[in-house]
Parts: C-alpha cells; structure tokens; sequence
C-alpha cells in the first residue's frame, strides 16, 4: 500500500513495528512503532503517558515526511 | 543399521495447538516428539525420520523480538541435536512466515544441517528467507495442509540424503542459485530455438528470469508541514464502530474511508477494529492506539501541522492479497491526490 501510495506521488510514512516487513514491501520512510497489536500505544502504561509516548512516534514520522530521503530509511528514535 | 534422521519442527502458537491471537505473545518453548501437524510429518517420514521434538513460540512475540526470539529458539532445537529442521508451513501468515524463515536461516547456519519450510509466495516470509531456506510453495490457507506435507516432506528426506533437487519437480520456491551444467546445444542454437518459438507465438522458458524489482523513489519531502495536509490511513483495521461496511476480519474484499469531521479522539464507543490476525483488545480499547486522530488533532491545534485530512481509509491488511492492496491504495492515492493532500501516515499492525 506504501508503494502505490507513493507511486501516485504523494511521500508516505509507514508506522508498522515488524521493520523488515516494511523493508520487504517497498516503504522509503519508516518509523518503527511499539507492539503488532498496539503501535501507537502501550496498555501498560497510564493513559496520559501513552498519549505522550504516542505523540512523540506521529512528531518523528511528521519530521522523516519533511526529510528529503534516498532509498529506505529507517527513523529510529535518536 | 543406521539410526532414524532427527528432525525438529517449529510451529507457531496456532498450529502448536496453545491457542490463537490471544496467546501471540508466549515466548519459545519446546515439547518432546511431534504436536499437531507434525504428525502428519511423522507419518510422511515413515521409518526414515522421526520428530524428536517441537519448538512453539507466539507470532507476535517473534515479530517483536525477530533477534532474540531467533536465539532463543535456537537454543531449544539445539537440545534435540537435530539433524533437520522443519518449519512450518506457514501458508499466508505473514508474522508466521517470518518467523519460519529466520529460524530455518539462522538452523541452516548455527548446524550445517537442511531446513525446510512452507509458504504461499505471497508470504513477506519468502522475499526475505528465499535465499536462506528451501521453501515449498503452498495454497494461502491451512486448506493446503494436505498437500504441502508430503511435498516438504519428500523435499527433506531428499536433502537429508544428499540428492540433487530442482525448484520445479521438487515444488519449492527457487532460491536463486545457478547451476553449471553442460547443454546439448550451443547458446546461440537455443536462442534462436526460443525466438523461433516466441515469433510464431508458442510458449518458451527462458534460461534466466529477470529478477523482478519494483521499487518507487521516495516522494519529495513535505516542504513545510505546519501548513501541509496530512492523512491516515491504516492495514490495521480502524473503522467505526459496528464496522459499516463489513470489512472481512481477513482476506479484505474492500477498504473503507471513513469522516473525522468533528472527532478529536476515538474511543471504544465511537471506532473498533475489523483485523483479524492480531489480538484485538488493545485497539478495541483505544484506536488511537493504531490510528494517532487525538494526537493529529492536538498538532493540528498547535499549529504543528496545516491540518488533518476530513477522511481517513481502512483495509484489513491480513492474507489480503497483494494484487488487491495494490488496488486499494491506487484508488487511495488518487483520492487523496485529488483532495489536496501533502503527505500521509500509514498504520500497520
């Protein structure tokens, strides 16, 4: 889906955690995420702090959108 | 005499007979003789082979830890002194596959000893083991139990004996290596064989597949986001709750497109997810945990980016063919194209 979301032109970044999966479909900016079944958050810990933990992963895949990349590449926390 | 060829099996927590998307996440362990269909193996080994033991471990927890779960398995199929591997099949199961493909690499390579598995070609698993593991080509579902078992089990005892084996009389998937061997006919007599055969429009197979390589360049960056547009879309499932359309829990015929007018947060009121190959709780509690629309509203709010796209697109990305999410996402792009967006986030779980 990456692929031909960004064959239409458009720059896509995939947030998935299983990061060789991405790889092997064809995705040039990744974030890598938490859980399969929970990327965006983790239940075990309080709401608030997963918002924050949440926000920081979207922050990072805004900022690999406004990279000018070359081939895949993996956004991996600093 | 000889003694029997030990084999280990390694099996996901499903076909390990533990349980499904609500034990993924166990960690490896192991259990003497054969469990589930490695009896069918056993069988198909006759007097030849015999399971000496069997390696589960969760799917998801695999995906997670592809590293460390791979060292741990290890450990445990290196207690049975195997002298092959069997994994598998794995049919579609993406996670499954994987996890079958780096066990049978990282066996092929700690023991010196065959490994082989299964999968649907469609399986992530095969692009990324191909090369590592003979992989017998299966059906997309368990359906094909039947007829993979005795495929990767004649392809094993083979293997185990030292005998010569060819992608196509042995239904695996080829692994890419060439062979040298010497030919009837001189190169340019078989060329012009082939092209006498494709102009008068007979069928030919050529001696050297192209690999196939389809990758697109990055899209150019998005030159200011604090005034792009951005949108989500998600394989994850996230759809309102009820699930309108009906998207299948697997094999999705469809994806759906959803308003985010008004919404500042999902809730296990408002959104679920229709996915069917991961355990649902922790979406179904919160879909922004798959699906970030509170944190894109509170950016949106800040200034941080121009604003949120009004829609947002579903699928089930689970044994959803790759023609068809193709499809989807064409006709995703062209939507959004068209409505002006800058750049996207996709979700997957």
């Amino acid at each position: 889906m990456v692929k031909e979301i960004e064959r239409a032109g458009l720059p896509v970044v995939h947030m998935c955690t299983v990061v060789p999966i991405s790889m092997t479909v064809g995705a040039n900016r990744i974030v890598p995420t938490v859980a399969i079944p929970h990327p965006l958050g983790n239940p075990a810990i309080g709401r608030g702090e997963e918002k924050e933990l949440r926000r920081g992963l979207v922050r990072r895949a805004l900022s690999a959108l406004a990279t000018d990349v070359r081939g895949q590449s993996d956004f991996e926390e600093e | 005499m000889s003694e029997k060829v030990r084999a280990v099996h390694y099996l996901n927590q499903f076909f390990g007979q533990i349980g499904g998307e609500d034990k993924a996440g166990i960690a490896p362990f192991d259990s003497p003789g054969h469990v589930g269909p490695g009896m069918a193996f056993a069988a198909a080994f006759g007097d030849e082979a015999e399971i000496a033991g069997t390696v589960i471990c969760g799917d998801t927890y695999f995906g997670e830890n592809v590293e460390r779960a791979t060292d741990e398995v290890i450990a445990l199929i290196e207690k049975y002194r195997p002298d092959l591997l069997i994994a598998g099949p794995a049919f579609n199961a993406g996670r499954y596959g994987i996890a079958c493909g780096a066990v049978c690499a990282a066996a092929a390579e700690r023991f010196g000893i065959p490994v082989v598995t299964g999968m649907y070609p469609e399986n992530p698993g095969v692009d990324m083991y191909r090369k590592d593991a003979y992989i017998v080509e299966t059906g997309g579902s368990a359906a094909g139990m039947r007829k993979a078992v005795p495929l990767m089990a004649r392809l094993a005892l083979r293997l185990v004996r030292g005998e010569p084996t060819d992608p196509a009389a042995d239904g695996y998937l080829s692994r890419g290596i060439r062979r040298n061997y010497f030919a009837g006919k001189r190169g340019s007599e078989r060329a012009v064989e082939m092209l006498v055969r494709k102009l008068s429009g007979e069928g030919f197979a050529t001696e050297y597949p192209m690999p196939q390589f389809d990758r697109v360049e990055p899209g150019p960056p998005v030159a200011d986001i604090s005034k792009a547009t951005i949108a989500l879309v998600t394989s994850g499932g996230i759809v309102p709750k009820g699930n309108p359309d009906r998207i299948e829990s697997s094999s999705a015929s469809k994806f759906g497109k959803y308003d985010l007018e008004g919404v500042e947060d999902l809730t296990d009121q408002t959104h679920q997810t229709a996915h069917g190959g991961y355990d649902p709780i922790y979406a179904n509690e919160d879909p922004d945990r798959v699906l970030p629309v509170d944190v894109m509203r509170d950016l949106e709010r800040e200034g941080a980016i121009g604003k949120l796209h009004r829609y947002f697109y579903a699928t089930v990305g689970n044994g959803t063919s790759v023609a068809n999410s193709r499809k989807y996402a064409a006709d995703i792009a062209e939507e959004l194209v068209g409505a002006g967006v800058d750049g996207v986030i996709l979700t997957s779980t």
